[in-house]
């Protein structure tokens, strides 16, 4: 008890948390103080070595992970629990989801998804001029960061090309802010080369947006379609993930004798556990929590029926090297051939296994592979299949040894290719290295520019000169180069607790 | 025709400062200037085969077979060793490679390119491997989009650029000097070559941009700019110029003393050539 409390007031007392971070980590604690869903005796030791690992979502699941509202409800209906007109103009609508984001649950209490955001503005821009529309969205982002300060909320936009992806690709440019993050749905079809050469540009700028493979997404889901949200997750939108269980391939590796042994058995028998552990998720969130009697189902902002169980597997990276030198082979991951066909025999085969497992409560009946990009206390493995940070072959080998992966990876896989500042001069690589990476099957084409202040870590954005600053008060190293990767481990950034954060990497106080 | 070989040096299937877009480069070994400042000496010489880089790697990736150097790349682990040693500036792992060989890897490479270009050494000392590769680039229905563009010297005669010009797309042609004996002094050659062909290869309509190397107390004075400038405006109204700063990166002993060029020097050139009227003036994304 004395070391609760002992917790609890290092929380209340904290010098850098401001009172609503505060409450936040309270109710994390609070929540694990209650008993862990019931797990049989393998899970529970699995978990407990975390082998596998459950986010640290906490004990009770009152509330899925990541909803996707289908904002278009609000819009057309207006909402009747929280005495909401239809919106008529811009300013309604846009007022009207400042509101509706404040009613969305998720794992970190901020929504991760914000909507289709031209899908959903559009009809209300009859009439607005360019200029008005510019100033207006402007409002809006400068609100969404500081009110909502979390850079795994997550807009979309595209595939068309129109005035409202255009004006957010305009103000994000120049605001340069964390939040929101953002991914520019690209369909060759049907966007214009023109507004994916925006959309390129804006990455040369500001490492900014995502731009995401829409006809390999789209045929996975029906129609009223999907969002992309938090870092890259891909998910049914009026539904969302109840949960994120993951396998840890590298702890995997370490327990198998062989690449014989790890298929035949030691992959299968952990990831049935990682099942069984996504499972009491589940069924906590679905028989016990209420959730789901919410508003926001009633009046048909989500469906329970289209909530997924996203099925993550991280560290391959650590897992096909480990497995190499058992078997006596020098090729790493990532460039070596044989190292690299190992990592996709691993990808195919997982994809089977979770293809063939039912699961209840779950849309259409199954969880979705997802290549997880890691929390802040990961350790030693490297995100989701990704090459190890730092040792990268140059961008377009990258893509090459890592295309075959992303068909598995149904509710989302995403790389991070460094580029060197010298495109600042050639925006047109960019633009290139895009297409050719959506062309070579990427799900998901994502960039950092080196010398950018602002640039990703795991999937999330972090401003560099946030850290050089923390750093410089510690008086600590000066290598910008080793900046980013010391970002990547979140301790950096940690302590420092910027106004803005990526919650989700910091799943409870002290980690 | 295309089993027509090249010696060359590097090739890279990613790089964002050889023209436009994402590009394959083709570096060709050999060059026809000695430049003090070169920053990839190593490209210049053709190896004689005289063996005196073999000792020189721990790694066994070198020795002679029937008085010719052979290289074993899976051996060998990029220590450079050999190339610091080599008394002609030469390199034992150049590779001899075929028109062929390179449509290959611009097939598979092609979703990411938007061209290809043959840079160096000089690239135009092997002629005839530059335009049958180029030719058969343009005659390839899968890569016919790709552009081809040639980084040069401009060290090459007229007839020469006749036959060059009609399937290239675009030339990136390096002044060193515009001061004569300034240039013979940096390069060994005259620059009265390379003045020409700006001029041979700009009414072509080719002409992708011009490069500038400046370099502290030589080409960054008064007269070096001002030739610059008056050149590059006799050239036509919408010339590119690239300034490219002096730094000691790869270059060989003598130039180590010079001082580096700085973003400050650089940035004021930028824009004493942006009013005189110079359209597009582009400088260094960094400096080391
Ligand atoms: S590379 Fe240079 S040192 Fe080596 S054999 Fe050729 S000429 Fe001699
Ligand atoms: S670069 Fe390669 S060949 Fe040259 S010395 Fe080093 S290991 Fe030997």
């Amino acid at each position: 008890m004395q070391e609760i409390i002992e917790k609890l007031q290092n929380i209340t007392d904290d010098k850098t948390l401001n009172p609503a971070q505060k409450a936040r980590y309270l109710s994390i604690e609070a929540e694990n103080m209650l008993p862990y869903p019931a797990l049989d005796a393998q899970t529970a030791e699995a978990l407990k070595q975390r082998v596998i690992c459950d986010m640290y979502e906490g004990h009770a699941p009152y509330k899925p992970r990541y909803v996707l509202p289908d904002y278009s409800i609000v819009l057309k209906n207006g909402s009747a629990y929280l005495e909401l007109p239809p919106p008529e103009t811009l300013d309604e609508a846009i007022n009207t989801l400042m509101i509706a984001y404040h009613h969305v649950p998720s794992v970190t209490g901020i929504p991760v998804y914000i909507g289709q955001l031209d899908d959903l503005l559009l009809p209300f821009c009859d009439g607005v001029s360019d200029d008005a529309l510019y100033r207006k969205i402007k409002l809006f982002w400068r609100y969404l960061d500081r009110v909502l300060p979390d850079a795994f909320m997550h807009a979309n936009i595209g595939p068309t090309d129109n005035r409202v992806a255009r004006a957010i690709l305009r103000v994000d440019a120049e605001l340069k802010q964390i939040a929101p993050n953002l991914t520019f749905l690209y369909d060759p079809k049907i966007s214009s080369e023109d507004i994916l050469a925006m959309a390129t540009n804006n990455i040369v700028e500001c490492s900014k947006p995502h731009i995401a493979n829409h006809p390999l997404h789209a045929k996975l889901f029906d129609d009223r379609g999907y969002g992309i949200v938090s870092c890259y997750n891909v998910l049914p939108i009026a539904g969302g993930a109840s949960t994120l269980t993951r396998v840890n391939l590298k702890e995997v590796a370490l327990r198998a004798d062989s690449v014989v042994h790890f298929f035949a058995e030691v992959l299968p028998h952990y990831m049935e556990l990682n099942f069984r552990l996504a499972k009491v998720r589940v069924d906590y969130l679905f028989n016990k929590s209420n959730f789901f009697t919410s508003f926001l189902v009633e009046e048909g902002w989500i469906d329970p029926d289209r909530f997924t169980v996203m099925y993550g597997i991280y560290a391959m990276a650590e897992a096909v090297n480990i497995l190499q030198e058992k078997e006596g082979l020098a090729g790493q991951y990532g460039f070596d051939d044989v190292a690299n066909k190992l990592g996709y025999r691993m990808s195919e085969e997982m994809a089977r296994i979770v293809k063939n497992r039912p699961l209840e409560n779950v849309w259409r009946g199954r969880a979705m592979l997802h290549s997880q990009a890691g929390i802040s206390i990961d350790e030693g493995a490297t995100p989701g299949v990704r090459i190890p940070y730092g040792t990268e072959p140059d961008p377009v080998s990258h893509v090459q040894a890592l295309a075959p992966h992303h068909q598995y990876y149904s509710s989302g896989i995403s790389e991070i290719l460094t580029v060197d500042e010298t495109i600042k001069n050639n925006p047109e690589a960019m633009l290139q290295l895009c297409k050719g990476a959506l062309e070579s099957g990427f799900r998901e084409f994502t960039a950092n520019v080196a010398s950018n202040d602002l640039v990703r870590v795991t999937g999330y954005m972090v401003r560099l000169s946030d850290i050089a600053k923390f750093k410089a008060c510690k008086g600590s190293r000066t290598n910008t180069t080793a900046l980013a990767s010391e970002a990547a481990d979140g301790t950096g950034i940690l302590d420092r607790k910027p106004r803005v954060v990526g919650h989700e990497l910091y799943p409870s106080y002290g980690q | 025709m295309n089993s027509i070989q090249a010696t060359v040096n590097k090739i890279l299937t990613y790089s964002c400062v050889d023209g436009p877009g994402n590009r394959l480069v083709i570096f060709l070994q050999g060059c026809n200037f000695s430049c003090v400042t070169c920053h990839n000496p190593y490209t210049v010489g053709l190896c004689n085969h005289c063996g005196d880089c073999i000792p020189a790697c721990h790694a066994n990736a070198l020795e002679l077979i029937d008085g010719q150097i052979a290289f074993d790349p899976s051996a060998c682990d990029q220590c450079d060793a050999c190339l610091d040693i080599c008394p002609i500036s030469a390199s034992p792992m150049v590779q001899n490679i075929s028109v062929a060989d390179i449509l290959e890897i611009a097939r598979k490479n092609k979703p990411f390119l938007s061209g290809i270009t043959v840079s160096g050494g000089e690239a135009t000392l092997q002629l005839k491997f530059v335009i049958t590769l180029f030719e058969a680039i343009k005659a390839d229905s899968e890569l016919k989009s790709l552009t081809c563009f040639v980084d040069t010297n401009g060290h090459l005669g007229a007839q020469s650029w006749g036959r060059l010009l009609p399937v290239t797309d675009g030339v990136m042609l390096d002044i060193k000097a515009f001061d004569p004996a300034l240039h013979h002094g940096l390069t060994g050659q005259n620059n009265a070559k390379t003045l020409k062909a700006a001029k041979t290869v700009r009414d072509a309509d080719k002409l992708y941009e011009l490069r500038f190397l400046v370099i502290p107390g030589k080409t960054d004075t008064e007269a070096e700019i001002d030739g610059l400038t008056k050149f590059a405006l006799s050239l036509g109204p919408d010339i590119r110029v690239r300034l490219n700063a002096f730094q000691h990166h790869g270059v060989r002993a003598e130039a180590q003393g010079w001082e580096t060029m700085t973003k400050t020097g650089i940035d004021k050139i930028a824009a004493h050539l942006r009013k005189a009227g110079i359209p597009e003036v582009i400088t260094p994304a960094f400096y080391l």
